[in-house]
């Protein structure tokens, strides 16, 4: 705010004084700033959505009805399609399952023994309604997520990425 | 042999860029002339040797020479001639070529500019300029080197990502680089001023140019990476609030608060400090996109390259240019001559409520953006922070800004009479109530939103499109004197009015979304699927080969209550390379509205999942962006940026501290 300062001559008569036209900016700016704080803060309460993979489920003892996100891998034989577009299949990170219900189209790389991540509501026990499936751009890439809560477990290798020549993952 | 060319080039051009950053600044010291012009020289010949080692790149994809690393990771024999060429800077390391080729290329266009510029500002911007140029080259050539050898060679590539083989994507990342990159020039400009400890209407002057270029550019590649998106992705949604998407906004609100704010410096030599503030931030955020996108410490549906040691180099880049510049920033700014103060009631008052605005919810933007990653840094946990945070902070921010704009156009400069602006605003704003009642009565029951949105889009067009209309009509009678006028009225007066009537296109797409509906079935051939007004049936499915794909292809005939439309084709295609599966969207235009088809996986019984969207006004967002990004080229094309004046140019011995010009 310092730019406002002034350096030219006097004020004329029944305008506002320099100290007033930069106090009403400055009131103004923080105005806006502090409607800003308030917004940021009343959504970070409402808006945000924890990660979880299924271990952390069991151990930390979410209550049921509570929205977040999980993330692990599908596990090998779990996805069951139908009726419609219903899908009920298991993400694990090897130690816990949890069991997910989703009603829609699954990402087109939405595969078996691969990584995912859903949005949705955690039902209670070791089920999980998702509303959403993300998806990823690419086949090599795996949520960082889904990526640390395998590490965690224990499961993580790296060498599942495809081509050894391959610099790193994209 | 071409490509060690190529990787020498590339080392070459790293010496060259040390000495572009080092001799100008070595010559402005030693009031040496002949040394402060070697920063041309430089800017000029590491643009050329980068120009080498790229067209050295796009030589061994377009040859498929699989001897290279980085093109057997990205190209395949069978891709398509232009995905070829795309292939270049569909990876990282290829596009981080793009990357420092554009910025040698901002850096030799200041160096070669006839503008006339201050020698000592040249001097020290092209050595700033050098400097950035210096980090990401080194960058490049250790951590991310496109040239790097792979023997034996292989005899096939494994293919560039498929949703990457699409002209979208052969056209997005330039423009988005020549717009983030296109921002260091303004913040080698703010570098150059504080180093040299001056700044007044003739840097504002200098610097308006570059940053509305970049910012046109960046409007573009955002409004094209969108649409990519879009079609691509074959969700339907155009913005996801990711973070890579947010690395991009950031910028590209902070460049839209600076081209305002430089306007304020050129015009009334006032708002100086904040104006250099912004330009650092401006490419600060740039950076900061660079890192979220490079280094993958956030989850992102884009991830591009998740390597610590690149993510790292990053981080140090981020802090040495960030911190460095804003320490210098701290140290010289109370130096600067101070601006004039302003009356809050004027058009200067009203840009600083828009600066405060954008500022606000770019930080906000920020906030959504980083906050996860500090919260699991503190506490561990991971959070995800979605489109519904953004929805209640951004927009909030947003709609008042909106509002005001039109009355704040009309306001005049130094004093302006609020009474007076919003008795000229007021037609506009009858109109757009006239119109969001009409909305409201014609669509009613729907979300209530929606109309509102419009109504507030169609103000901003009919403000601008009256603000620019009175300008015009003002002394002037009789048709002849109009078109004399409206002829003789500064190009960027009509380019801000296009501007503004762009955001406000973009307004109304947008607040029509709430009006799209989304409908999923499962069709045999001959059944139907409804969504709002359109209605698809399933003719045929049908296998397909393509160069490098095999793809299942869904025929549709689609229709609008009693309206046949043009039948509409999906198509979930399998990249054999890569074994990867891709789904082709089905997108059938209707005026301004979409059809949008998208299939679901294959039932096995015959039957296949499909998604049908209805799109009301949907291409609105992005017609909305190009007029904005044509009213931002429209404005660069002014003459008072064509012909600066000649008297201006000056020695490198300190310069009588230039006035302002009106």
């Amino acid at each position: 705010m310092t730019a406002l300062d002034p350096t030219r001559s006097g004020p004329a008569r029944r305008r506002m004084t320099r100290k007033q036209k930069r106090l009403a900016m400055l009131a103004a700016g923080g105005l806006v700033l502090a409607i800003a704080a308030a917004l940021v803060l009343v959504a970070m309460r409402d808006t945000i959505v924890f990660f979880y993979g299924p271990t952390e489920i069991a151990e930390k003892g979410i209550a049921p009805g509570t929205r977040m996100r999980l993330g692990g891998l599908v596990e090998k034989g779990s996805v069951q399609k139908g009726p419609g577009q219903r899908v009920v299949f298991s993400v694990t990170d090897s130690k816990s399952t949890v069991k997910v219900s989703y009603e829609g189209l699954l990402p087109d790389l939405f595969r078996e023994g691969q990584g995912v991540v859903t949005e949705g509501v955690f039902e209670g026990g070791s089920s999980f309604r998702a509303d959403s499936v993300l998806a990823k751009h690419d086949e090599t890439y795996m949520p960082r997520e889904v990526a640390d809560t395998l590490k965690k477990q224990g499961h993580w290798q790296p060498g599942e990425a495809p081509a050894p020549s391959a610099p790193a993952k994209r | 042999m071409i490509v060690e060319i190529g990787h020498f080039a590339l080392a070459l051009a790293l010496g060259v860029a040390v000495v572009q950053s080092v001799v100008p600044l070595w010559g402005v010291a030693r009031q040496d002339r002949a040394l402060a012009g070697v920063g041309q020289a430089a800017a000029l010949a590491s643009f050329l040797l980068v120009c080498l080692a790229f067209a050295a790149l796009t030589l061994s994809y377009l040859r498929s020479d699989f001897s290279v690393e980085n093109v057997v990771a990205n190209s395949h024999s069978t891709q398509p001639l232009i995905y070829k060429i795309t292939s270049v800077w569909g990876n990282h390391e290829g596009s981080m070529l793009l990357w420092v080729l554009i910025l040698t290329l901002f850096g030799a266009l200041v160096a070669l500019s006839r503008r006339s510029l201050p020698e000592r500002l040249r001097a020290g911007t092209l050595a700033a300029q050098g400097m950035v140029t210096v980090a990401f080259l080194a960058f490049t050539l250790l951590t991310s080197n496109p040239f790097r050898r792979m023997l034996p060679a292989p005899a096939e590539g494994q293919d560039l990502n498929p949703l990457l083989q699409d002209l979208g994507l052969a056209i997005h990342p330039p423009l988005l680089y020549v717009g983030y990159v296109g921002f260091s020039i303004t913040y080698a400009f703010a570098v150059a001023a504080l180093i040299d400890g001056r700044i007044d209407a003739v840097w504002a002057r200098a610097v308006r140019p570059w940053t509305l270029l970049a910012w046109v550019f960046l409007t573009l590649g955002i409004a094209m990476g969108s649409y990519w998106a879009y079609y691509e992705l074959g969700w339907g949604g155009w913005w996801f609030w990711d973070p890579v998407e947010n690395a991009s906004l950031m910028p590209w609100l902070a460049g839209t608060a600076l081209i305002h704010s430089t306007v304020v410096m050129e015009k009334r030599d006032a708002l100086k400090v904040w104006t250099i503030l912004l330009a650092i931030l401006t490419f600060s955020l740039s950076l900061l996109g660079t890192f979220i996108v490079r280094s993958g410490v956030l989850t992102s549906v884009h991830s591009f390259a998740t390597d610590p040691a690149r993510g790292l180099f990053i981080l140090i880049i981020l802090v040495v240019f960030v911190g460095g510049s804003l320490a210098l920033f701290a140290w010289r700014a109370p130096l600067l001559r101070q601006g004039g103060i302003f009356a809050p009631v004027s058009r200067e008052g009203a840009l600083v409520v828009n600066n405060v605005f954008i500022a606000t919810s770019c930080a906000t933007v920020f906030i959504g953006t980083l906050y996860p990653l500090a919260l699991e840094m503190i506490t561990g946990d991971k959070i995800s922070v979605g489109p519904p945070f953004f929805n209640a902070t951004f927009i909030p921010l947003l709609v008042p800004l909106l509002l005001l704009l039109p009355i704040g156009q009309s306001l005049a400069w130094k004093r302006g009479d609020l009474l007076g602006a919003a008795q000229r605003t007021m037609l506009a704003f009858a109109i757009a109530i006239a119109v969001t009642v009409i909305v409201f009565a014609i669509r009613w029951g729907g979300p209530v939103l929606a109309p509102l949105g419009v109504g507030l889009g169609v103000f901003l067009i009919a403000g601008a499109a009256f603000d620019l209309g009175e300008r015009i009509m003002a002394r002037a009678s009789g048709l002849p004197a109009i078109w004399a006028r409206a002829v003789g009225l500064p190009r960027s007066a009509w380019g801000t009015a296009l501007a503004h009537a762009g955001v406000g296109i973009s307004v109304i797409g947008i607040a029509a979304t709430a009006w799209s509906t989304e409908a999923i079935g499962v069709l045999r051939p001959g059944d139907s699927l409804t969504s709002g007004r359109y209605r698809v049936t399933l003719e045929s499915v049908t296998p397909r080969t393509g160069p490098n794909f095999r793809a299942e292809v869904a025929r549709f005939s689609l229709a609008s209550g009693d309206r046949v439309l043009l039948p509409v084709e999906a198509a979930k295609r399998l990249y054999i390379a890569r074994n990867m599966p891709t789904t082709e969207a089905g997108i059938r235009t209707d005026g301004l509205s979409q059809a949008y088809v998208s299939l679901g996986e294959p039932q096995g019984d015959g039957s296949i999942a499909v998604r049908l969207y209805d799109k009301p006004l949907v291409l609105l967002i992005w017609i909305g962006a190009l007029v904005m990004a044509f009213g931002g080229g429209l404005s660069l094309t002014d003459r008072r940026f064509r012909l600066a004046a000649p008297r201006r140019r000056a020695a490198v011995v300190p310069q009588a501290a230039a006035q302002p010009a009106e």
